[in-house]
């Protein structure tokens, strides 16, 4: 448990270094959540060294965003002033994302051959 | 009621409700029960109701959002399990983010523009569907109010874990990958947690939507702003 917090916790402070250092406008987190990748692509850690306590966080990823939804009510009366623009374009623009994102992806696929044809197999 | 002050008692009541709220959601098969928006709610008429203030209650609360990071951290985890598929297919990939990340700026600042948003809330919507540090800078950047943006994306992210798949069956999205990548892309971390709940597979996929979507939305939202004249 120790040596697996130690390696999560090892490459988010990189990512903070690399973000202190550079003044890149990324989240640490998402810098760490590379440098893992490339950690164990580049098998300078093992899976299983780290492997228990990913799955334990990533499994409760909902749960850790409780508190900032709870803080949604610190922001009541901004929203309140002009709900329906900002909760109905939201909405609108949610939705099309998803589906722009989903159809282009699966287009490219067929365009490419698909599946286990593909100039990329 | 001095007690109720008491952070222990405040991260008992959050692990209660929402675990609760997961049993929930579980016994009905609701979508509209998502659990961080059920928690939130039971937990904010707690508040309102006993008094006990926001302030105190985030004391054991950043406790809970302290693991956040960590969590975003070990994504990289599945991410590294697919990441032979995920070289097959770079374009598609990189294609489907561009097209995403575009039209979800383009299509939220038009619709609310025609909706009669100030310019100041226009400027704040662009990059809701990315992460939250991402968003605040992005707005900070564009002259926006970034508390509203964290509020908005707060919102996106349990509205698009709420919908995705069901918007994605109406609109015959079926390929795993597709999928995992649509909620990544448009509800971030939490559309993420969402997809990690149906396998590993869709959470990797998704994870990747999230990283790119932040990324392309970091590069592209000023120039889109500035061609489409909002700012």
């Amino acid at each position: 448990m120790v040596i697996q917090c130690a390696i999560i916790f090892g490459c988010l402070a990189l990512g903070e270094l690399i973000v202190w250092l550079t003044g890149i406008k990324l989240p640490s987190s998402m810098i760490g959540m590379l440098l893992l990748t490339a950690l164990l692509h580049f098998r300078v850690i093992r899976l299983e060294w780290v492997e228990g306590m990913a799955n334990f966080l990533v499994k409760n990823l909902g749960f850790f965003f409780v508190p900032a939804a709870v803080s949604l009510m610190l922001f009541f009366d901004i929203i309140k002033a002009q709900w329906i623009p900002i909760l109905l374009a939201s909405a609108l623009s949610t939705m099309l994302v998803i589906v722009v994102t989903g159809w282009v992806h699966q287009l490219m696929r067929k365009l490419m051959g698909g599946g286990s044809h593909g100039i990329f197999r | 009621m001095e007690y109720l002050d008491n952070m222990y008692f405040l991260l008992a009541l959050t692990f209660v409700v929402y675990a609760a709220s997961q049993i929930l959601q579980l016994r009905t098969g609701w979508t509209i029960l998502n659990p961080i928006l059920v928690s939130a709610v039971v937990i904010i008429a707690f508040l309102k109701f006993t008094g006990v203030s926001i302030d105190t209650y985030n004391e054991g609360g950043r406790l809970i959002e302290f693991w956040l990071k960590p969590a975003v951290v070990a994504l990289g985890v599945p991410l590294y399990k697919e990441l032979s598929a995920i070289r097959k297919q770079l374009l598609p990939l990189i294609a489907s983010e561009l097209a995403g990340c575009v039209v979800g700026i383009i299509s939220v600042v038009l619709v609310a523009q025609l909706l009669g948003a100030t310019k100041d809330v226009v400027l704040s919507l662009a990059a809701k569907s990315v992460t939250t540090p991402i968003a605040m800078e992005v707005t900070r950047a564009v002259g926006g109010i970034p508390s509203l943006t964290a509020a908005v994306v707060i919102c996106v992210g349990i509205f698009g874990g709420m919908t995705g798949f069901r918007v994605m069956k109406l609109t015959r999205i079926g390929s795993p990958i597709a999928q995992g990548l649509s909620m990544g892309t448009a509800a971030h971390a939490m559309g993420t947690s969402r997809a990690m709940d149906v396998s590993g597979k869709y959470g990797a996929f998704a994870s990747l939507g999230l990283t790119i979507n932040g990324i392309f939305t970091a590069l592209l939202t000023p120039t889109i702003l500035d061609l489409l004249g909002v700012i």
